[in-house]
């Protein structure tokens, strides 16, 4: 079992890594991200506009003041582009997730599948291989995002360590196995890449948006609060929080991070069990 | 010993009965055909054999395991080649090879030897370390029967192993199939639409048409079924019926005259012809034309199902063709 998953990941890391397009988009899309959301939720790119006659001293001053209301509701000495990064880790995974279940849709449409079910092999290490390599992918750029908004400015409590990073890649992790689970399940028996798109596109933005992802919980009206409590991205992007704000005043608050972890591997196993049953019942021609 | 054996095997989807009550054993050893048109339910019998489909009704043994009870240890016992071409374009044929081996679980260093062995059978070990994408149409389709053979199956299925490919490709799978057979022993189930390939391969043939097999046997059989060979002769003199003497000559079944023209059926054609043309010189009468007809599995095909094999094929050639460019679009 673990030798097919193996081989079956090895196949799949090798096509990604072969694409140079994919390549490419990794380190670019994270980039555009960083930018387009630093800029268009900034507030205070909102007020520059319209006060754009005044002195520049002023919109200055004016920003400065915004800046720090924006920080208040993001949680004392943190600014917007922090919280947007960290949250940002979260989305990225659940990007990288959702082409797990196209890679089953597209297999089974050129046959590839086929090859697979005539082979003596347990359905279920089928999917387990595609949410092994999704979950390569999605790590590789989310580590990519990380260093780059390091680079863009993302500023980690003083405290910030080793363990701390392995803290948010161990929730990243967990989040995309069951994300990528999720995703397989859901489109095991879908056959067209439209009706599959179809599918991530009803939940990728609801997904993103109804979490902690990019906006904090407690500035959504109540019903959009209901939601993003359930959502798991918010669970992960609390903890990948938890740990980057680490601060030597503060300290790691390890309830916070205990429930985030229980939910999450809640999450992962139940997700990933779905998976495995769904693709033993599921994953036959026709 | 049968190695395939099925009992009203039936697969309906819906309305439509694919595949209806179908009941046939291959012996061990054969090169076993399904002929049948676009849609007779050669395919459908055949993923349902290579448990890629459950049957709706009735019951197969493959290799003397359940094809639904013991799906896996069928799947251990059996090699497929499908219809499309299901090797991966991003990955080298090596790399294609080495994962079929790991699916099947051969161990490394066994496949390294094997997979040298099968290439080499099928002329690609020049091309295994490039990307499948740069090759052609007829190297894929070797690829694809190379990766049915690197568990050494007791049973290789072929789905249309030549559709679509052209007259010199297709004489080198068929020299492949045989080889496989002599020099392994292999049991062979392929299903075919060309009558050609069938009558050049199998040792039996089953017409399957509308999920029903009209008919089994080998190809000879089936010809001799229809009745043996048949001699058009013409001859000058049309003013007198010779039907009755003719009918008396050594080897000839029955004698039909239109006009000038005599369809005298025959036992063996080759002795006929000559015995024949020699009474008739016997007879002062001349010859105006001659050509013996031996029966193809085209006309057993056509007095089996009603219809001409060839009819259907244009339809095929064309959805191939489609295929063929939305695989090119796609490179």
């Amino acid at each position: 079992m673990i030798s097919e998953i193996w081989a079956l990941t090895i196949r799949e890391v090798k096509k990604w890594i072969r694409e140079p397009i994919l390549v490419f988009m990794m380190i670019i899309q994270p980039v555009i991200w960083l930018g387009l959301f630093g800029q268009a939720f900034n507030l205070t790119g909102l007020v520059q506009i319209p006060l754009s006659n005044l002195p520049p001293e002023i919109t200055q001053q004016i920003g400065a003041i915004f800046n720090q209301m924006i920080g208040s509701i993001f949680g004392g000495t943190l600014d917007y582009f922090t919280y947007m990064a960290a949250g940002m880790l979260s989305v990225v995974i659940l990007f990288t997730s959702m082409f797990s279940g196209m890679s089953v849709v597209w297999d089974r449409r050129f046959g590839f599948l086929n090859k697979l079910l005539v082979a003596p092999i347990a359905r279920g290490s089928i999917v387990m291989a595609k949410v092994t390599s999704s979950v390569i992918r999605g790590l590789f750029q989310a580590a990519l995002v990380f260093s780059i908004a390091f680079a863009f400015g993302l500023q980690a409590g003083n405290a910030f360590n080793v363990l701390d990073l392995l803290g948010v890649f161990a929730g990243l992790f967990l989040l995309s196995i069951g994300l990528s689970s999720l995703f397989i399940a859901l489109t095991i028996r879908i056959k067209s890449w439209e009706a599959h798109m179809a599918v991530v596109n009803l939940l990728n933005l609801p997904l993103m948006f109804a979490s902690s992802a990019l906006f904090p919980i407690n500035m959504m009206p109540d019903w959009l609060q209901s939601i993003a409590k359930v959502n798991p991205i918010s669970y992960a992007s609390d903890l990948v929080r938890a740990f980057i704000l680490h601060s030597h005043s503060v300290g790691l608050d390890i309830s916070r991070i205990a429930l985030n972890f229980e939910v999450l591997i809640a999450f992962a196993v139940i997700f990933s069990l779905i998976g495995i049953v769904l693709a033993e019942r599921g994953l036959r021609k026709g | 010993m049968a190695i395939v054996e099925t009992k009203d095997l039936t697969k309906a989807f819906g309305k439509l009965i694919a595949v209806d009550h179908v009941s046939f054993a291959v012996e061990e050893g054969e090169i076993f055909g399904f002929l049948g048109p676009n849609g007779a339910g050669k395919t459908t019998t055949i993923n349902m054999l290579t448990t890629l489909m459950n049957p709706t009704e009735g019951s197969a043994k493959v290799a003397g395991f359940d094809i639904v009870k013991d799906a896996n240890k069928v799947r251990s016992l059996i090699g497929l080649v499908p219809q499309d071409l299901t090797v991966d374009e991003d990955l080298t044929g090596m790399e294609n090879m080495m994962l079929q081996a790991m699916l099947y679980h051969v161990p490394k260093d066994v496949a390294k030897k094997r997979i040298e062995e099968v290439l080499r059978l099928v002329e690609l070990e020049d091309a295994a370390n490039r990307k499948v994408e740069t090759y052609s149409g007829g190297m894929r389709k070797r690829l694809e029967l190379a990766e049915g053979l690197i568990h050494y199956p007791k049973i290789l299925f072929l789905d249309e192993p030549t559709l679509g490919l052209d007259v010199q490709t297709r004489a080198v799978i068929w020299d492949y199939i045989k080889k496989l057979r002599e020099e392994r022993g292999m049991t062979i189930f392929m299903t075919t639409h060309y009558m050609e390939e069938a009558d050049a391969l199998c040792d039996r043939i089953a017409i399957i048409d509308y999920g029903k097999i009209r008919a089994l046997g080998k190809p000879k059989e089936l010809k001799d079924g229809i009745g043996g060979d048949v001699i058009e002769l013409a001859l000058f003199d049309n003013s007198k019926d010779f039907s009755e003497a003719i009918t008396k000559m050594p080897y000839v079944i029955d004698v039909k005259r239109k006009s000038e023209i005599y369809r005298i059926k025959v036992t063996k054609g080759e002795e006929a012809l000559p015995n024949i043309i020699e009474g008739i010189l016997k007879m002062n009468l001349k010859v105006s034309n001659v050509s013996l007809i031996k029966p193809t599995l085209d006309q057993v095909y056509l007095e089996y199902t009603g219809r001409s094999l060839r009819e259907t094929e244009g339809n095929r050639e064309e959805v191939m063709r489609m295929m063929r460019n939305i695989r090119r679009a796609r490179s």
